[in-house]
């Protein structure tokens, strides 16, 4: 028996918030530079009532619809957020409900970040080959916006919110091939919302601003672009050799490359540290922004749809995230036609 | 590398800003492009150009393109 992707549909929150909008706040920006250096043009943001729950009951409906799923037929939920209704219960629980789906299934929150999607698919495949379960409802939603502090020019443009469902099943068009993965606790500084967990529960409101102007608090999300930089190209290109050796792959047996979407200026510095060629390297930002752990579903989404994929095979995934937590998987779309 | 080429990839890494204004005793951070991203630019082209890896502390240290040089050096 394999795992495969049986089917992937994604949530996008109505509110957009384009380049020309951010210039409005930002003088000192221009949209030639924002699209120029970091290839996003529009994020669309969750509204004040709307959380990651309700985006992901939103995706997991484009889901059932689009690929006609019987929801009586869905037996486990993976929801990825850092972003829970609740400090408890657990979201995924809520969801359950929401969905209308069977109450004789499993449902679990992950907390993870940019690398979730992939860490979200290893434990969907192992549920799924070690007979526990055969449809796999893995939810990824993100509301980074909410974290954000609103002078935080950066981070502003950057993220975007959004939600994607993806389907696990016992046969689909994707299979789930071998996985590597590496955690280092040692970075969690920096990429961090220091307060409202148990550490340190009460907002410190300890806003200063840093030598490039930006806002720099323990209440919001703050992160360190030099040390998240030398993180990415530190462990990304290791974390590849190794998923390739464990797939028994060369670089040149992939067809397409689908990294975490973190912006077009990372992702065109790991290309070409990586000696990666343009035609086999998939980017999907300009849209939609970096929406955590929902770029690589969207990503692959896109390449279907825009038939990238057509006629392809190996696909490698790999995602650097905050923790540090690192993950790399290939998918084998076997060649697939639609 | 020779200094001469350093101060010319660092040029590169800006868009708006008059070439002739890089040498080595330029202030980088007092030029009116220097931003964040332009920051982890230079990280960058430093790792690529030199294999070295100088982080945002090395940099928060530097005041001169030549200082910058210096640490990327050592």
């Amino acid at each position: 028996m394999e795992a495969y992707i049986k089917g992937i549909s994604y949530y996008l929150p109505e509110k957009m918030v384009t380049n020309e909008d951010l210039i409005s706040q930002f003088p000192e920006w221009s949209v030639e530079k924002i699209t120029k250096k970091l290839g996003i043009n529009e994020r669309h943001v969750a509204s004040d009532d709307e959380t990651a729950s309700d985006m992901a009951v939103n995706a997991a409906e484009k889901l059932i619809e689009e690929y006609k799923i019987d929801k009586s037929s869905i037996d486990y939920i993976i929801f990825v957020t850092q972003s829970p209704d609740y400090i408890l219960p657990t979201t995924a629980c809520l969801i359950q409900d929401r969905l209308g789906l069977p109450t004789s299934i499993g449902a679990i929150d992950v907390n993870l970040g940019c690398s979730g999607f992939i860490y979200g698919l290893s434990l969907a495949k192992g549920l799924v080959l070690g007979g526990m379960s055969n449809n796999v409802l893995l939810l990824t939603s993100e509301t980074y916006s909410k974290h954000i502090h609103p002078k935080d020019k950066g981070n502003r443009t950057i993220f975007g919110d959004a939600a994607a469902a993806t389907l696990i099943s016992t046969d689909g068009f994707a299979e789930i091939k071998n996985f590597s993965f590496s955690t280092d606790g040692k970075g969690a500084d920096n990429l961090i919302v220091k307060t409202g967990g148990f550490r340190m529960p009460k907002p410190l409101d300890d806003l200063t601003f840093d030598e490039y102007g930006n806002p720099k608090s323990s209440d919001y999300l703050f992160m360190d672009g030099s040390a998240i930089l030398t993180y990415t190209l530190d462990y990304l290109p290791p974390i590849i050799s190794d998923n390739l050796l464990k797939n028994n792959l060369e670089k040149e047996d992939i067809d397409l490359f689908v990294f975490h979407q973190a912006n077009k200026y990372l992702l065109e510095l790991l290309r070409k540290k990586m000696r990666i060629q343009k035609d086999k390297y998939y980017l999907y930002c300009e849209k939609v922004g970096n929406t955590v752990s929902s770029t690589i579903p969207i990503a692959l989404k896109e390449a279907i749809l825009d038939e990238t994929l057509a006629n392809k095979s190996n696909v490698l995934l790999a995602a650097p995230g905050l923790g540090y937590s690192t993950g790399a998987a290939v998918l084998d779309f076997g060649k697939h036609s639609n | 590398m020779e200094l001469k080429e350093f101060i010319q990839l660092f040029a590169e890494q800006f868009d708006d800003t008059a070439v002739e204004l890089f040498t080595s005793k330029t202030e980088f951070k007092k030029l009116d492009e220097w931003d964040s991203l332009t920051a982890l630019s230079v990280i960058a082209m430093i790792d690529e150009e030199m294999e070295k890896r100088i982080t945002g502390a090395d940099i928060r240290n530097s005041n001169t393109i030549e200082d910058l040089f210096n640490v990327a050096n050592s």
